[in-house]
């Protein structure tokens, strides 16, 4: 008896040759779907453009126009697979920019060095705040999150308004401007390649040590040829981006600009917001809730003080958005970021964060914003009028998830 | 092991004078329960007997509205799992409580994860000792990696077995341990509880079938409309005299009402009247 198993082994599931190769490669076949269809995407934009689209200007723009929704986004992914909902995201984008341009316009010394570092620390502290206000309310009052965060839509609407008494802000400090990625806000020729070779060592260390954890336990690895020939397509991919990202010359210079900021800021979010949602404590709590709430809390898991830190997160990647957006504009609005959370959530929809729970990346949501963002600039590159860009965006979320819907009922 | 060997030490487990109630249902009446180590107790009776209640406020999963809770002599204040878990009482559900969005190794460390020096998580040692424990227990998985929504519902049972014992469990609580198994998987299971039996573990056996707890415990308690009908020792008793306190809420005749070393029970003369 003792030697006989449980349940006999499960037969090796049957595999399509895609499944096979995301197996290999070890990257979802959601996301790997994901890839091909933003390439298929633009691929056909640059064609009925005549070559506009890809080209390094245009894709320079788009990289700093999907920045702050892909900051976002990687938080709204942790919220959705916690089976929350986060609709404040947008007027706190609003009203912490407002309260940012205060500070450094009204209460700092105009052009102090140290200016945009306090008004930024400031900015993030009261988006934490924000956020573990929300998650308390959500956590330890059991308002639902739609409702508190509803609330919150009007409250912080209208509280950047009343903020300034309507007032546009502007304009901002000098070197908190380079955080939004204008003319001179980008990382220069030396280093994009820092960055660039700190992305490459990165991958060769992260796979090599990973390989030789498994093998430490005797767990089966891919063929060495096949890892390296997997590093090497992710160099090739980081070089690639760098060199485009360089052949970008700011106006009228010869000077390559090489990477925004917002795009930088995007980048080392989302590498952190992977790792905090793979490889932490809280993470893996955030997808244990997400699958189901009363198992987690009876395996341990504290699902109050996790949900409150979901929302603590999410405030604050929103401050980090308004100090983009405001950065970008140069100015704060009573208005900036209205309806930005409708494009954040369905960034995370697109990305395949299922709105069930449980299930989602954060590299897909940024995926999903990186998408959303070139539908609206290739449509506005063809010349198509904004309303029915709104409606084109409209039909792609519900497609959407209807394929992740097929694809869900497929497993 | 039971009666006067553990008459010198205080038992594993007391729970004295529980009481709760849900709105003005009344889920417990003064339920006195004792386990010693390496016994098992089995806890029969209908649904709604108050049975999943009792161990739920043992659990950490309820808390009791009166009533004392004492480990080893020593009394505790269980208000959430964790505490439960802390004091090494661990549970298997009937639903088994996995996530079952996630793979067996984080199941199985969920709320204890291993980490490296970093400070993150340490999948390959953790998938490791998934390996490890489920190979002591006899169980198998052919894919530790595969989510659990992809698993037999005896594959499920064996995470949330692994689980539970994996971290040197003192007490363990299976609520209908074998109601979604079958026959082979069933005997799997009373092999199981014999050996965590002879490791020294106290084992609360919940069921409303006396068939799959008779021939496993030392000894029975049964609960009728939140009220305890009597506690007796497996041997003395037959399944018609258990089914018939089950039915009637009446103790056999010529069976104490009550097990011998269990203070503070009301003698219950004529039960079920709550009905």
């Amino acid at each position: 008896m003792a030697d006989r198993p449980l349940r006999a082994a499960t037969t090796t599931p049957r595999m399509n040759p895609l499944q096979r190769f995301s197996a290999v490669i070890g990257i979802d076949t959601h996301l790997l779907g994901m890839v091909g269809i933003l390439a298929a995407l633009w691929i056909a934009f640059d064609v009925l453009t005549n070559g506009i689209f890809l080209s390094p200007r245009n894709l320079f723009n788009l990289a700093l126009q999907a920045s702050v929704v892909g900051i976002l986004a990687t938080g709204m992914t942790l919220v959705i697979v916690a089976r929350h909902i986060d609709l404040s995201v947008g007027s706190l984008l609003g009203f912490i920019g407002m309260f940012g341009a205060i500070v450094q316009v009204d209460m700092l010394p105009v052009g102090a060095w140290y200016t945009w570092i306090v008004t930024c620390l400031l900015m993030l502290v009261l988006g934490a705040l924000i956020g573990a206000l929300q998650g308390w309310w959500i956590a330890y009052r059991g308002v639902p999150a739609f409702v508190v965060t509803l609330g919150g839509l009007l409250i912080f609407r209208n509280g950047a308004w009343q903020l300034s008494e309507g007032k546009t802000i502007s304009p901002l400090d000098e070197t908190y401007r380079l955080i939004g990625g204008g003319i001179e806000g980008t990382i220069g020729e030396f280093w994009r390649w820092v960055t660039g070779a700190i992305a490459i060592a990165g991958i060769i260390w992260l796979s090599l040590r990973t390989r030789k954890k498994r093998q430490r336990y005797g767990f089966s690895v891919k063929p060495l040829a096949v890892e390296w020939a997997l590093i090497a397509v992710w160099i090739a991919l980081v070089v690639a981006f760098v060199q485009t990202m360089n052949t970008y010359h700011r106006p009228r210079t010869e000077i390559p600009s090489g990477i925004p900021i917002p795009f930088l800021i995007l980048l080392l979010v989302a590498l952190g917001m992977t790792v905090v949602a793979k490889s932490t404590k809280f993470g893996r709590y955030v997808y244990a809730i997400g699958g189901r709430p009363e198992s987690a809390e009876l395996a341990g898991v504290d699902v109050k003080r996790i949900t409150r830190f979901i929302f603590v997160v999410m405030g604050t990647l929103s401050a980090l958005g308004a100090i983009v957006i405001t950065a970008r504009l140069n100015a704060a609005a009573s208005v900036t970021g209205t309806m930005t959370e409708l494009n954040v959530i369905a960034a995370a929809v697109i990305g395949g964060v299922s709105l069930t729970g449980g299930t989602g990346a954060v590299f897909g949501a940024v995926l999903g914003a990186v998408f959303i963002q070139s539908l609206e600039n290739g449509m506005i590159l063809l010349g198509i009028p904004t309303p029915t860009q709104r409606i084109v965006v409209g039909v792609v979320l519900i497609l959407a998830v209807w394929v992740d819907v097929v694809y869900q009922r497929r497993r | 092991m039971t009666g006067a060997a553990m008459a010198t030490s205080p038992p594993l487990v007391e729970m004295r004078n529980i009481y709760k109630h849900f709105g003005g249902v009344h889920a417990l009446e003064d339920v006195s329960i004792e386990l010693a180590s390496g016994e098992v107790l089995g806890i029969l009776g209908h649904n709604g007997a108050g049975k999943s209640t009792l161990i739920k406020i043992l659990a950490g999963a309820e808390r009791a509205d009166a009533g004392e809770i004492r480990i080893e002599g020593e009394p505790v204040t269980i208000e959430n799992p964790r505490d439960a878990k802390t004091l090494g009482i661990e549970t298997i559900y009937q639903t088994l409580a996995l996530a079952e969005n996630l793979d067996a190794p984080a199941n199985v460390f969920l709320g204890r994860e291993l980490t490296t020096q970093s400070g993150l998580l340490d999948e390959e040692a953790m998938e490791h000792e998934t390996g490890t424990v489920l190979n002591r227990l006899g169980l198998q998985i052919a894919s530790l990696r595969e989510t659990v929504m992809n698993l037999s519902g005896g594959q499920r049972q064996a995470i949330a077995i692994s689980r539970a014992v994996y971290f040197n469990a003192k007490i363990l609580i299976m609520d209908e341990p074998t109601a979604a198994l079958g026959p082979e998987e069933t005997a799997k299971v009373a092999e199981l509880v014999h050996r965590l039996k002879g490791e020294g573990l106290g084992i609360f056996l919940i069921s409303h079938d006396i068939h799959d707890v008779f021939d496993l415990s030392d000894r029975l308690a049964v609960l009728k409309n939140g009220r305890l009908v009597g506690v007796c020792r497996t041997r003395d008793v037959t399944k018609d005299d258990v089914l018939g306190m089950i039915i009637l809420g009446k103790t056999p005749r010529g069976q104490p009402p009550r097990d011998a070393g269990a203070p503070g029970e009301s003698v219950p003369g004529a039960m079920g009247g709550g009905e």
